[in-house]
C-alpha cells in the first residue's frame, strides 16, 4: 500500500517538474532548474518577480497557506506574461497541475518584453498583487472570514468551560486557549458537518446527506430572494414575502389535498396555483402603487397581516383549509400526486423543487439581462423620470415587477408546502423566509446568480445551524449574527480594506496609470536607442 | 400627474367616505341584529363612576350611519368649494365607524371601553416611540429601517440592566444607549462608508435579532433570576387628572414610560417645526447641499440626529420589558418596528400624524384581546384585519402619493 503512495507521489512530482521545465524553457531558463526540489519552486516565484523565499514558506506546514496565496499571485503574473486571460488563475487555485498543462504545453509564448527599466517591472508586479487583493472576490472572502471570526468570539465568550478556564487564566493560560479552541472548533465542525459533509458517517451516501439538506433549505430562500431582488432592481422594496408565501402556500396546499388527479396534471396545477396566489397578492401592491402612488413598503407590511389573519381564519374553518375531523388549525397532509418527488430517493430531503429553482434563476437572469422587459425594469430602477421620458410605461413596470416578484416568492411558499413540510401546515409555514429573502437578495447584490449563491450559503447556515444546536448546544441564532455580519461587511468594502490593511482600488488605478506612463517612457527610450 | 391631485382636491375622499357610510348603513339594516350593547365607561375601582352606556343596536346604528353620511357630505361640499377635507373630519369618521362596528359586534355583551382604550395607549407606546425615531432619522435624511432592531436592543438591554441593578430607571437609560449604539452602526455605515441605508437597516434588524436571541438562550436563560427579571414600572396615577372619567384612566393612569412618551411627541413636534434644531434637521434632509452652503455640517448633523432617533426608539423597546411583559423574550418586538415604519410613512413624516397612525395600530392589536372575550358575529380574524385594510385604503385613497424628505436615503458627499 505504502509503495503505491510513493509511486503516485513520484509520478505527480515528475509530471509537475516536466511541465515546469517546459514553462521555464519558454522563459529561457535552464531546464534543470525545474527538476531540483525546492529550487524549482524558488524559480517559479522568481519568474513572477516575487521573492524566492516564498518557496521556503511553501514547505512549512500550516504557514504554507499564505504561500498558497502568493503562488496564486505568481500564477496570475506568469499568466499575464504568457498573454493568457487572467481567469486562468482560478484554475491554478483549484488544480495547479491543470494550470501547468496550460502554461507548459500551451502554444502561448513567453512575451518578449520590451526592455523595461526596473521601475516599470516593479510597478507591474505591485499592480498585479494589488488587483488580486483588492478585488471584489477577495472582499467577499474576507467578509466571510471576519464574520466567522466574530461569531467564533461570541461562541467562545459565552461558553461555560471557557469562562471557567478564564477564571484561572494567569496561572494556566494555555487551558483558556485550549477551551476556546475546543468550543469554536467544535461549533464550526458541527456547522460544517451539518451542512456539507459528515465525516463521522461510514459511507459517502450517508456523509453527503447534509449537503442535500443544505440545498433543500436553500430552495425557498433562493426563489424568494429572486423575488425580492427583482423588486430592488426596479427600485422597489417588497417586505411582503410573508403574506405572499402564506397565500401561495394556501393556494398550492388546497389544490394539492383537495383534488385527486394524475401527477402530471396535479403537481403543475398545484405549483401554478401557488405562483398565481403569490403573484396576485403582490400584484395588489403593484396596482395600488401604479394607480394611487401608495407606498409599497406600507402596503406590503399591511398585506402581511391581512394574509396572516386570512390564513388563520381559513385554517380554523372546516371546508376551507382545516383538516376534516380535526380541531387543530392545521391542514390535511398533501396528496402524493402533488408533492415534489425526492430527487435522490426518500433518504434525502432534497426534492425536485430545487431544479425548479435553478430554472427560475436562469429565467430571472434571462429576464433581467436579456429581455426588453428586464431592460425597462432596470431603467425604471435607475431613474424613473428618465425612463418615463424615454417612453417607458413606468407604472406598468411597477405592476409587472410586483406580479413577477410575488410569483417567485409564491414559489417559495409552494416549495415549503409541497417540498419541505408535506404533512400539512399551519400559519407559521412561511418560517420567516420572506424576511430572510431580503438578506439573501442583498448578499447576492440583486443579481440572479449572486442570489443563487447567497441562498445556498444561507441554506448551509440553516442546515448546519440546526446540527450545531443539537451537537454543541449553541443556539442557532448565532447563524443570524454571522449572516448579517457577512452582508454588512460585504456592503462596506472600505471597512474590510481598513481592517485588513488592503490597498485602495483608487490608488491601484493611479498605479496602473503610472505604469503605463513608465512603459511609454521606456518604449520612447528604446526607439531613440534604435534610431 | 401628481401635481393635479395636490392642487385641487379630487373626489376620492368623499367617495371613499360615502362608500364606508353606506356599508355601515347596510350592515345595520340588513343584518337585522337586535338588542342592546353595553359600553362600560368606568371600572369598579375608580372615584367617579359613570353609568354604563346601553345602546340599542338598531337605533344607534342608524344614528351613527346618518352621522357618517353627514361627514361624507361635508367632505363632498368641501370639494365643490375646491377645499381639502381636513384631517380631523377623517379621524372623526374613522372613530365613528369603529364605534358603529363595535356596537354591532357587542350585541347583548359588555364592552369595557376604558380597558380597550387604556390598552390601546399602552400597546401603541413602542410603535409611537419607534415612529418618532423614524421621523427624526428620515427627516435628517437617513432612512431608518432599523427601528425593529433599535426596539429589540432597547428591550434586551433594559431588561438586563434593570434586573442587575434592580432599578428600572437605569434600565430606561440603558435602553436609550442600546438604541443609540444600533444607530451608531447605521450612521457609520451609511454616512462614512456610504452603504445603501436600506441594506444597513435590514441587516441591523437581523443582527440585533441574532445577538439578542443568542444571548437570551446562551446567557440569560442560565440565570433568569439575576439577569432577566427586571422590576416593572408601577402605574403612576396623576392626581386629579386621573379622576376624570374615561380620559383619566386611559391617559393619566399609566406608567412613567407613557408619560415620557407624551412629552417626547410634543417635544419632537415642537422641536422639528419651531426651533433652530428642527430647521437644520429638515434642511439637511431636504437639501443637504443648500444646508452645507449656509454652514451646517451635514454629516455631523446626520450622525447625531440618527443617534438621537435610536435613543428614542430604544425607549420604546424598554416598554416591552419594563412596561408590559416584565422579562425579555426572544423576538419579543414581533415586527412592531415595521409597523412603526408604516406609521412614519402613513403619517407623512410628521410626528403628530405618525402618532395617530401608531394609535390606530395599537388599537388593532388591543382589539384582539377584547374580541377574544365575546363570540363575535363575524370571525374575529376579519375584525383584526380591518385596521390593516383601512390603512391600505387610507394610504391608497386618502394619503395618495406621499413624498418623504427629498434627500432621505442619499448619502451626502461633499463636492
Amino acid at each position: 500500500m505504502i509503495a503505491l503512495w510513493i509511486v503516485l507521489a513520484v509520478v505527480l512530482y515528475a509530471a509537475h517538474s516536466f511541465l515546469l521545465s517546459r514553462l521555464y524553457e519558454k522563459a529561457d531558463l535552464p531546464v534543470s532548474s525545474a527538476w531540483i526540489p525546492l529550487y524549482n519552486l524558488w524559480t517559479f516565484f522568481r519568474l513572477a518577480g516575487l521573492s524566492g523565499w516564498w518557496a521556503v514558506v511553501a514547505v512549512i506546514p500550516i504557514v504554507n497557506i499564505v504561500a498558497y496565496v502568493a503562488a496564486i499571485v505568481a500564477a496570475y503574473v506568469i499568466g499575464v506574461r504568457l498573454d493568457r486571460n487572467p481567469y486562468w488563475t482560478v484554475l491554478f487555485g483549484v488544480c495547479p497541475l491543470a494550470w501547468l498543462i496550460m502554461a507548459g504545453l500551451g502554444r502561448s509564448e513567453w512575451r518578449a518584453e520590451v526592455p523595461e527599466n526596473g521601475e516599470a517591472r516593479d510597478l507591474r508586479i505591485r499592480l498585479a498583487v494589488r488587483e488580486v487583493v483588492s478585488g471584489n472576490a477577495m472582499i467577499s472572502v474576507l467578509a466571510v472570514v471576519l464574520a466567522i471570526v466574530v461569531g467564533g468570539a461570541l461562541i467562545a465568550a459565552t461558553d461555560e468551560s471557557v469562562q471557567q478556564a478564564a477564571g484561572y487564566f494567569f496561572s494556566r493560560p494555555l487551558d483558556t486557549v485550549q477551551a476556546i479552541w475546543d468550543s469554536v472548533a467544535g461549533a464550526y465542525t458541527a456547522l460544517f458537518q451539518g451542512s456539507v459533509y459528515n465525516f463521522r458517517r461510514d459511507s459517502f451516501a450517508d456523509g453527503i446527506k447534509p449537503l442535500t439538506d443544505t440545498l433543500m433549505f436553500a430552495t425557498p430562500l433562493i426563489v424568494a430572494g429572486l423575488g425580492v431582488g427583482l423588486t430592488f432592481r426596479v427600485g422597489m422594496f417588497n417586505i411582503g414575502g410573508r403574506g405572499q408565501m402564506l397565500i401561495a402556500a394556501a393556494a398550492a396546499g388546497w389544490v394539492s389535498f383537495t383534488f385527486d388527479l394524475p401527477m402530471y396534471i396535479h403537481l403543475p396545477l398545484a405549483v401554478l396555483a401557488g405562483v398565481v396566489g403569490g403573484a396576485v397578492w403582490a400584484g395588489i401592491v403593484g396596482v395600488l402603487k401604479a394607480r394611487t402612488g401608495a407606498h409599497e413598503v406600507i402596503v406590503t407590511i399591511m398585506l402581511n397581516y391581512v394574509a396572516f389573519y386570512l390564513i388563520q381564519w381559513m385554517l380554523r374553518t372546516p371546508g376551507l383549509l382545516q383538516a376534516p375531523g380535526s380541531n387543530n388549525p392545521k391542514t390535511p397532509p398533501m396528496s402524493d400526486t402533488a408533492i415534489f418527488p425526492a430527487m435522490f430517493g426518500a433518504k434525502y430531503s432534497l426534492h425536485w423543487g430545487f431544479v425548479l429553482t435553478i430554472a427560475a434563476t436562469a429565467l430571472v437572469w434571462w429576464l433581467l439581462s436579456r429581455s426588453s422587459l428586464g431592460f425597462q425594469f432596470r431603467a425604471v430602477g435607475e431613474n424613473p423620470s428618465a425612463a418615463r421620458v424615454a417612453g417607458i410605461n413606468v407604472k406598468m413596470m411597477y405592476v409587472y415587477a410586483m406580479l413577477i416578484s410575488g410569483g417567485l416568492v409564491g414559489l417559495a411558499g409552494v416549495s415549503q408546502v409541497l417540498g419541505t413540510v408535506k404533512t400539512g401546515f399551519s400559519d407559521g409555514i412561511d418560517a420567516g423566509i420572506g424576511f430572510d429573502a431580503i438578506t439573501v437578495a442583498l448578499l447576492g447584490r440583486s443579481k440572479p446568480w449572486g442570489i443563487f449563491g447567497a441562498g445556498i450559503l444561507f441554506g448551509a447556515f440553516k442546515a448546519g445551524g440546526f446540527s450545531m444546536q443539537a451537537a454543541e448546544g449553541i443556539p442557532i441564532d448565532i447563524v443570524l449574527v454571522v449572516q448579517s455580519m457577512i452582508v454588512l461587511f460585504i456592503a462596506a468594502p472600505p471597512l474590510i480594506r481598513a481592517i485588513f490593511r488592503l490597498p485602495n482600488p483608487a490608488r491601484t488605478l493611479a498605479l496602473a496609470q503610472s505604469l503605463s506612463a513608465a512603459q511609454a517612457a521606456t518604449v520612447a527610450q528604446t526607439k531613440q536607442e534604435v534610431a | 400627474m401628481s401635481t393635479e391631485t395636490v392642487l385641487r382636491p379630487g373626489w376620492k375622499v368623499p367617495i371613499i367616505l360615502g362608500v364606508f357610510s353606506l356599508a355601515s348603513l347596510l350592515l345595520f339594516l340588513l343584518s337585522g341584529r337586535q338588542g342592546i350593547s353595553v359600553f362600560r365607561l368606568s371600572s369598579s375601582g375608580e372615584a367617579v363612576q359613570l353609568p354604563a352606556l346601553e345602546l340599542p343596536v338598531m337605533a344607534s346604528g342608524i344614528v351613527i350611519s346618518v352621522l357618517l353620511i353627514g361627514l361624507a357630505g361635508f367632505s363632498a361640499y368641501r370639494v365643490t368649494r375646491a377645499q381639502r377635507t381636513p384631517l380631523y373630519v377623517i379621524v372623526i369618521f374613522g372613530v365613528l365607524f369603529m364605534v358603529g362596528l363595535l356596537v354591532w359586534a357587542f350585541v347583548d355583551a359588555t364592552l369595557p371601553v376604558t380597558g380597550l382604550l387604556t390598552g390601546t395607549v399602552a400597546l401603541s407606546a413602542p410603535i409611537i416611540y419607534g415612529a418618532l425615531g423614524g421621523v427624526i432619522s428620515e427627516r435628517v435624511g437617513v432612512v431608518n429601517i432599523a427601528i425593529e432592531g433599535q426596539l429589540l436592543a432597547g428591550a434586551f438591554t433594559s431588561a438586563v440592566v434593570a434586573s442587575v441593578t434592580r432599578n428600572p430607571f437605569l434600565g430606561l437609560g440603558a435602553a436609550m444607549i442600546a438604541g443609540m449604539l444600533v444607530s451608531f452602526v447605521l450612521a457609520a455605515f451609511s454616512i462614512k462608508y456610504l452603504v445603501d441605508q436600506v441594506i444597513v437597516g435590514v441587516v441591523l434588524n437581523v443582527l440585533v435579532l441574532g445577538l439578542t436571541s443568542f444571548f437570551f438562550s446562551q446567557v440569560l436563560s442560565e440565570d433568569k433570576q439575576l439577569l432577566n427579571s427586571p422590576p416593572r414600572f408601577d402605574k403612576l396615577p396623576i392626581p386629579f387628572l386621573s379622576d376624570i372619567p374615561v380620559i383619566g384612566p386611559v391617559l393619566f393612569n399609566q406608567t412613567v414610560i407613557i408619560y415620557i412618551m407624551y412629552v417626547a411627541v410634543a417635544l419632537v413636534y415642537y422641536g422639528l417645526f419651531h426651533t433652530k434644531w428642527g430647521l437644520r434637521v429638515r434642511a439637511v434632509g431636504e437639501h443637504p447641499t443648500a444646508a452645507d452652503t449656509v454652514g451646517i455640517a451635514v454629516n455631523r448633523t446626520r450622525f447625531w440626529n440618527v443617534s438621537l432617533a435610536g435613543a428614542v426608539a430604544g425607549l420604546g423597546g424598554a416598554f416591552f420589558t419594563l412596561g408590559s411583559v416584565g422579562s425579555f423574550q426572544k423576538e419579543m418586538t414581533a415586527g412592531l418596528g415595521f409597523i412603526a415604519l408604516a406609521a412614519v410613512i402613513f403619517g407623512r413624516w410628521d410626528p403628530i400624524r405618525a402618532t395617530l397612525a401608531a394609535l390606530l395600530f395599537g388599537f388593532a392589536t388591543n382589539l384582539q384581546n377584547v374580541l377574544g372575550i365575546i363570540g363575535s358575529p363575524i370571525p374575529s380574524e376579519f375584525m383584526l384585519m380591518l385596521p390593516y385594510i383601512v390603512t391600505i385604503i387610507a394610504v391608497a385613497g386618502l394619503v395618495g402619493q406621499v413624498r418623504g424628505p427629498a434627500a432621505a436615503g442619499k448619502p451626502y458627499v461633499k463636492a
